[in-house]
């Protein structure tokens, strides 16, 4: 059997990489990948919580559910976001996403 | 080590070079490719976990859908960044830092937890129990409230995102 920590040790590096990937890339696409993957991450743990620690009732799965559906509606609103502000201003260049800046 | 921990160190392995190579990669195009590799490995992780219902709604829902987005609006915002060469911004030793510094941080509060080594649950015959999923999704005591807050979401998401993105000028 695999140990929980294994599983907390990977959902924390996943995690680790996508919040690297949010703050360090310009690209604002990326920027959304590196939310995906900390998402995912948030999801590894809920699950093995749910499988160590609470299983066979399925509370914990339903977080998931409702995680995931939280993580469809983020990208198409956020990636409706990125293709307007793109055609507006031709760039999708985080740093020059400055129409809000007084 | 057991057969299913070597796989498991495997998936670990190709999920988090794939998500190193989504952060990494020079063009988005790539790094949405490489992206679909991790969303893969995560079904796997969750295979591993014995939620089977999870994998496969990993699959269909992530490799599926939200990459296809994500490829979509990488083709449409390609040429934008092309004549860019620098993906990353003048702060990244800063986000190494604060993602390394979380990463430590996780790791230290993970040693002092003795909650580690707890066994896994038994599973009912079959594996997990969809049909308890679903009525704890549908029942008024269990998380109906939850779930009709998660599909109002969704709409609203999805009016948002047509409003957003549709050139409604025309």
């Amino acid at each position: 059997m695999i140990p929980l920590s294994w599983y907390l040790i990977f959902a924390a590096c996943l995690f680790c990489i996508g919040l690297f990937g949010v703050l360090a890339r310009k690209n604002a696409v990326t920027i959304l990948m590196g939310i995906e993957l900390m998402l995912n991450a948030v999801n590894i743990n809920l699950l093995a919580f749910w499988r160590y620690l609470w299983a066979p009732k399925a509370d914990g799965q339903v977080f998931v559910a409702i995680v995931i559906v939280a993580a469809a509606a983020e990208a198409a609103v956020g990636l409706a976001l990125i293709i307007s502000a793109y055609r507006r201003r031709q760039t999708v260049n985080a740093n020059e996403m400055d129409m809000l800046k007084g | 080590m057991t057969g299913l921990q070597v796989v498991f160190l495997l998936i670990g392995a190709v999920t988090l070079a794939s998500a190193v190579m989504v952060v990494a990669a020079k063009r988005v195009m790539h790094a949405a490719l490489w992206l679909i590799l991790a969303l893969v490995g995560v079904a796997a992780a969750y295979a591993t976990l014995e939620a089977s219902f999870f994998a496969v709604m990993q699959v269909a829902v992530y490799v599926g859908a939200i990459a296809i987005l994500i490829i979509f609006a990488a083709m449409l915002t390609r040429r934008s960044m092309e004549d860019d060469p620098a993906r990353l911004n003048k702060g990244w030793p800063a986000a190494l830092l604060a993602a390394g510094g979380l990463l430590a941080g996780l790791v230290y509060l993970f040693s002092r937890w003795t909650g580690f080594s707890s066994p896994a649950r038994a599973l009912p015959e079959g594996g997990e129990n969809i049909a308890a999923l679903g009525l704890a999704l549908t029942a008024p005591e269990g998380f109906l409230v939850p779930f009709e807050v998660a599909s109002l979401l969704l709409v609203a998401a999805m009016i948002g995102a047509i409003y957003v993105a549709g050139d409604l000028r025309k």
